[in-house]
């Protein structure tokens, strides 16, 4: 064990330089890609997840519908190079199903789907980059592209993961940490308080659960106001663009959008 | 309430925190990996009252520095990562104690390079009187660098340390600007300290100042204390070594550390651990899973610098060249008496050929060896990891060169270790004159090939040999107990009231009493040996109104006090066993606790840790339950008063009906073990007799009486430890402590099987424990009651040892305890004096749903990481105790010798080992083992484990003497002139006197 990082030190740094409560850089990029209705591109570190959002439009399979309300689609995609050693996985992978899963069901209850009968929403996620908190990465980037593609929503959903290095809380961990730490997904809904999602593949003890769960509850706020901030951000550019003052000036590094 | 922050980390600043590296897995994989690293401002530079870093209240650095004649204007030191790993010692000392920064590089290159260089260092930044700040320079913008291009490592290392530095000053200066009026401030210096010249070059040339530890250490006061603390290691540079350099190598080179790794992959080399030979110092053996008998190392150059303890990799000779054990005792001592210890000089190289010429002698061996006798032998070829430690050791007063007794010049001298199993050290010292009839405590630095003997440095000095403190010292420092007293943070983790506490009065709302059984009306007593404090179990028997018996073994609630996670705990688990010498008891836990608190004591309301069984008179467990009770013990009895007590057909109190219920379910209990096969071993034990608590002058030595009491204790805290690592087990499959004893291999036994039946004609059988039991039972010699006990003494010297360990991380069957024939143990009733019950009674109370566990007993790693600290720590306790009782039974015969007149005592010993030169006999009376040698020829027979001694006069016929006969010894107590090492010297007195041999 010796050559092993710590998770911890003694000063209360982790091995990446942040202390415990400290979640790592988020970027948030809402430009327009491709044919999508909807996009963004959320990096939070090293990991970086593409999120292109399609509808809501007419289901290509009869089958699908529901008659009440529209479907939802997620397909999750993981590049090859997205992680340090080169491997391809197939579109049937379990692991990237059950995440593509987890997202649809997370998102069920707080998209306004029965505005949309007999319709379908597709999300195509693309993992680009992977370090530590993928789901967290693919639940806030989905936020961020339904509400770029205008899809009605209830509340932001916003998604951390925390972890317990022996007794102290830690948030946000990178693939170092989360290979070392038990650790807890929670998604939560800043503006009512819901929790949308919690999940675990580790072994947590139920006394330290409470604490984790309260901490990453608080740094969904947290995250809220960073991602509401680039949605503003975005709008406001592209208000901007249409209006007669439009000083075109790129507010969030986005593309110009003159021609809209 | 936390704050949850978000940290940026700008794009543009990519290259400095961001890192990427390729790895390649044990596959042979290449992996990139990607790390990112956040440079913040707010790491604080640790000065008290610093006006930038303004967050830190527990800053350790004083605002203007220490004096130093160097720096008139104050200084900090800043040391480099090889000052730590050569002058550990130094900095460890109390004497030099300036304030110093810790750099985060550092203490990574530290761990890297030696675990424990790095734990030790992590313990002194935890220390209040050294003035040590951590500072965390690879995470502060300013500070924080990247590898460049073509850079090694350790170059990029330095550039950190000297980028530190140099922030440091310039934060001095800028943190204290001059104020005009007034005098410029005193900016004290951040200073450099590193044993590199070349890295101090730079850092002269970038504006710094750096310094080597030489130079800072001999212009402080206590330079002529310090300077021996200096390991010789660092000296390379500063003097150029002696004509060492011309000499001949006495031993091969290692091989490089890629080719051990490879080559014991491959199964070309082993790796083990080297065990030296206590008897002849030319010979030890490194065990390797590759073959069933260790690899047999002979003469100097097999071992290759291998000292006891070190992990070595041996190459293993062709089998034609495979030898048997040498017969023949060979004293380092004898041999080695005028070695020079220079060894530089013409006349030297002569003595040298000389050492030599007579070591080959001695490890030449017989052409006819048995062939069952052969061990595959081998050398060593390289070193994984050397375990070397701080030894105690006398001074060899011959290897002195001045004679002048003031002389404060620095020489060279041999230090030899207290302990047989390691070679003498080659020590620089210029306090050699005051340091002769001392215990001191000295450190291998290095061990070069073109030298015979390792180099040391003087870590401090114990006291004067022979009184009670510095042997007492020497004793603990040599097993590694942990004997200072407990510090602040432990003690403020008892119970406030202190003394004064008391069970409180029972009610619903007192947390003392939540769940608790009220057991204050049960007649409970405790049995214990006279004089015992820690008394950490109690008993209790009464019938059933059904028939049955309800029986109940209470243990001390130790876990009510001591909480996972606190100092205390820390402290317990770092110490992992009460050490219990002849005069001194060192505790794991704090006395208040351990003989007060916790300590069951007759009359007291105390908490307790309750087993309870409902029996049927036949002793068969109808069921068991666990519960936290309060107690009041009703009497404290010693073995011997319960015996009488129990014996005495007057006493008809309930009390007394109570133990003989106990003793009657204790008996059919044992016959029942026995039944499943349980051996009943033996080892030597004694009892000192002390002339009074006080002087501690040990009056005599007797063998310890076991009585019916005895085992009546013992039986029940055996069905205690069973029930409860069954319940444990159960609750916690993965994290259970438990404990093990592995059946010996057959191999083991294999000589002892020889002796016997050469000797006496009798078959040992090994094939189980009952059989072994059973064939032990029949091991009489009817002239000879103790030939039993010698047997049973020596078989148990087969067996391997019991050891702690996680359920989680053995296979189910191997959870066996062999020696007590149960399928699962473990220790649930000493908690005061034993960790490994603390953690048992944890989980016994989570297992019960008092408490919820704690998380770091459910991590089966940590639970793996304080069974192995335990299992070393109880070893060396046992170790140390043993070597108390020998130095008093010494004592004692010293005593004894002088008030009985000359000639030293004569008692009966039996020969347990036959040597060519020598016989080592086994003193049952006194608990010793020792050593007989013959000067003259003596014929040897090894195939019969027979030595025939010529007799006194020349023509008389030689006497025959074999393994298990019994011979009269003479015991003296003699000093070895040269180094005042107390030694116990037998000769031989019937049926031939050896005095003149």
């Amino acid at each position: 064990m010796g050559s092993r990082v710590e998770i911890l030190n003694d000063g209360g740094y982790r091995s990446d330089g942040r202390r415990q409560f400290e979640l790592r850089d988020i970027t948030i990029n809402l430009a327009q890609q491709g044919q999508a209705d909807g996009s963004a591109v959320i990096t939070h570190g090293l990991t970086q997840v593409l999120v292109s959002v399609f509808g809501p439009r007419e289901a290509k399979m009869r089958s699908q519908t529901i008659h009440d309300r529209a479907n939802i689609n997620v397909e999750v995609n993981v590049a090859a190079f997205s992680t340090g050693e080169r491997r391809k996985r197939s579109r049937g992978d379990k692991r990237i199903l059950e995440i593509g899963s987890t997202i649809k069901s997370t998102f069920e209850p707080v998209v306004q789907t029965t505005l949309y009968p007999r319709s379908q929403i597709d999300v195509y996620i693309t993992v680009l980059q992977q370090d530590g908190g993928l789901l967290q990465a693919c639940i806030n980037g989905t936020t961020l592209a339904l509400t770029n593609a205008g899809i009605p929503m209830a509340d932001f959903v916003c998604a951390v993961t925390g972890g317990v290095h022996s007794t102290s809380a830690l948030l946000d961990l990178t693939t170092l940490e989360e290979n070392d730490v038990p650790h807890v997904t929670v998604a939560m809904m800043p503006k009512t308080g819901k929790v949308a999602l919690v999940t675990m593949e580790t072994r947590l003890h139920v006394e330290r659960f409470e604490e984790i769960f309260r901490l990453a509850g608080e740094a969904g706020k947290v995250l809220h106001k960073e991602m509401k901030k680039a949605v503003m951000g975005r709008t406001s550019t592209l208000v901007n663009a249409m209006g007669s003052r439009g000083s075109g000036v790129d507010r969030d590094g986005d593309e110009q959008m003159n021609e809209l | 309430m936390e704050k949850i922050t978000i940290r940026k980390r700008p794009r543009s600043e990519a290259v400095i925190t961001q890192r990427k590296f390729f790895k390649k897995t044990a596959r042979g994989k290449v992996i990139k990996v990607l790390r990112e690293r956040y440079l913040r401002d707010d790491v604080a530079c640790g000065i008290q009252n610093c006006i930038a870093c303004h967050s830190s209240l527990d800053s350790t650095l004083p605002v203007a520095g220490a004096p130093h004649p160097l720096f008139p204007d104050g200084h900090f030191v800043l040391p480099d990562t090889n000052v730590f790993l050569s002058q550990m010692d130094l900095v460890e000392s109390p004497l030099f104690a300036p304030p110093i920064i810790l750099l985060q590089t550092v203490m990574e290159e530290v761990r890297h390079r030696s675990l424990p260089l790095y734990n030790r260092l992590k313990a002194l930044t935890k220390m209040d009187e050294k003035k040590i700040w951590v500072f965390y320079n690879e995470y502060r913008s300013e500070t924080a660098i990247i590898r460049e291009e073509n850079e090694t490592p350790n170059d990029r290392n330095d550039r950190g340390i000297r980028k530190a530095t140099e922030w440091y000053n310039t934060h001095l200066q800028v943190t204290r600007p001059p104020i005009r009026g007034q005098p410029p401030p005193k900016i004290p210096t951040v200073v450099l300290m590193t044993e590199d010249a070349a890295n101090r070059q730079k850092a002269e040339k970038a504006g710094m100042s750096g310094i080597s530890v030489k130079k800072y250490v001999e212009n402080l006061p206590e330079a002529n204390q310090l300077l021996d603390l200096l390991s010789a290691t660092g000296s390379d540079e500063i003097e150029p070594t002696r004509a060492a350099g011309i000499r001949q190598p006495l031993y091969p080179e290692y091989l490089p550390t890629a080719t051990l790794i490879a080559g014991v992959k491959a199964g070309e080399l082993h790796q083990g651990h080297f065990n030296a030979n206590q008897y002849n110092y030319l010979e030890g053996n490194v065990p390797v899973p590759g073959f069933n008998k260790p690899v047999l190392l002979i003469g100097r150059e097999n071992m290759n610098r291998a000292v006891n303890g070190d992990i070595v990799v041996v190459e293993v000779f062709g089998e034609s060249e495979w030898k048997a054990p040498g017969d023949e005792v060979v004293d380092q001592d004898t041999t080695l008496k005028n070695d020079d210890v220079e060894g530089s000089e013409d006349e030297a190289n002569e003595s040298d050929d000389e050492v030599t010429a007579r070591e080959s002698r001695l490890t030449k061996s017989e052409e006819t060896v048995r062939a069952i006798e052969k061990q595959p032998t081998g050398r060593v070829v390289g070193i994984i990891k050397r375990n070397w430690r701080a030894y105690v050791c006398h001074i060899d007063s011959t290897s002195l060169s001045s004679q002048n007794a003031t002389s404060l010049a620095q020489q060279t001298v041999f230090a030899t270790p207290v302990s047989r199993l390691l070679p003498r050290i080659r020590l620089r010292t210029r306090q050699a004159p005051t340091l002769i009839g001392q215990k001191i405590l000295v450190t291998i630095d290095r061990w070069d090939v073109n030298s015979r003997y390792p180099e040391g440095h003087f870590v401090r000095a114990l006291g004067k040999v022979e009184s009670k403190e510095a042997e007492q010292e020497s004793l603990l420092l040599e097993f590694d107990v942990r004997y200072r007293p407990f510090g602040k943070a432990i003690l403020e983790c008892l119970p406030p009231e202190g003394e004064q506490w008391v069970v409180p009065p029972k009610s619903d709302a007192s947390p003392d009493w939540r769940d608790r059984e009220d057991l204050r009306q049960l007649l409970i007593c405790s049995i214990d040996p006279p004089a015992c404090q820690d008394i950490d179990d109690a008993l209790h028997a009464r019938s059933l109104p059904n028939g049955n018996i309800e029986a109940g073994v209470h243990i001390a609630d130790v876990s009510h006090f001591v909480h996972a996670d606190t100092a205390m705990d820390k402290e317990a688990a770092d110490r992992g066993t009460t050490v219990y010498l002849v005069d001194k008891r060192i505790d794991m836990l704090p006395a208040l606790l351990g003989t007060n608190l916790c300590s069951l004591r007759p009359f007291v309301e105390r908490l307790a840790f309750s087993a309870i069984w409902e029996l049927t008179p036949d002793a068969e467990i109808v069921n068991v339950r666990f519960t936290k009770s309060v107690i009041a013990s009703k009497a404290a009895f010693t073995y011997e008063e319960a015996q009488i007590r129990k014996d005495d057909p007057n006493q008809k109190d309930d009390l007394t009906q109570s133990i003989r219920l106990l003793n009657a379910l204790a008996k059919k209990l044992k016959e029942k073990r026995m039944k499943a096969g349980a051996l009943n071993l033996a080892s030597p034990e004694v009892k000192i007799q002390l002339d009074s608590s006080e002087s501690s002058d040990p009056i005599d030595v007797e063998q310890k009486e076991l009585r019916e009491t005895n085992s009546l204790v013992e039986e029940f805290m055996l069905l205690a430890n069973i029930s409860v690592a069954q319940k444990i087990q159960e609750t916690f499959p993965q994290t259970a402590v438990l404990r093990r004893h592995l059946p010996p291999p057959k191999t083991n036994f294999e000589k002892l099987q020889d002796i016997l039946l050469k000797r006496k004609g009798l078959r040992l059988d090994v094939s189980s424990s009952g059989a072994l039991a059973d064939s032990l039972d029949k091991c009489l010699d009817p002239q000879e009651p103790a030939f039993n006990t010698l047997v049973r003494i020596m078989a148990t010297r087969c067996m391997l040892s019991a050891e702690y360990f996680c359920s989680g991380s053995v296979p189910r069957d191997t959870f066996g305890h062999y020696g007590l024939a149960s399928p699962i143990y473990t220790h649930f009733t000493s908690p005061i004096r034993r960790y490994a019950d603390v953690l048992a009674h944890r989980q016994l109370s989570a297992s019960i749903g008092y408490t919820s566990l704690h998380p770091s007993l459910h991590s089966k790693s940590h639970v793996e990481r304080v069974m192995d600290v335990i299992n070393r720590r109880h070893r060396m306790a046992q170790m140390a105790g043993r070597a108390s009782v020998e130095f008093y039974v010494g004592l004692a015969l010293k005593g004894r010798n002088e008030r009985e007149g000359k000639g030293g005592v004569r008692e009966e010993a039996f020969v347990i080992r036959t040597f060519r030169n020598g016989l080592s006999v086994f003193v049952s009376k006194l608990g010793i083992e020792g050593l007989v040698m013959f000067k003259r020829d003596t014929k040897f027979d090894a195939e019969n484990y027979t030595i025939t001694v010529p007799g006194a006069t020349s023509r008389s016929e030689g006497v025959t003497v074999a393994v298990f006969d019994k011979v009269v010894v003479n015991i003296e107590v003699e000093k070895d002139k040269n180094t005042q090492r107390g030694k116990v010297k037998m000769t031989l007195v019937s049926p031939v006197d050896s005095s003149g041999l």
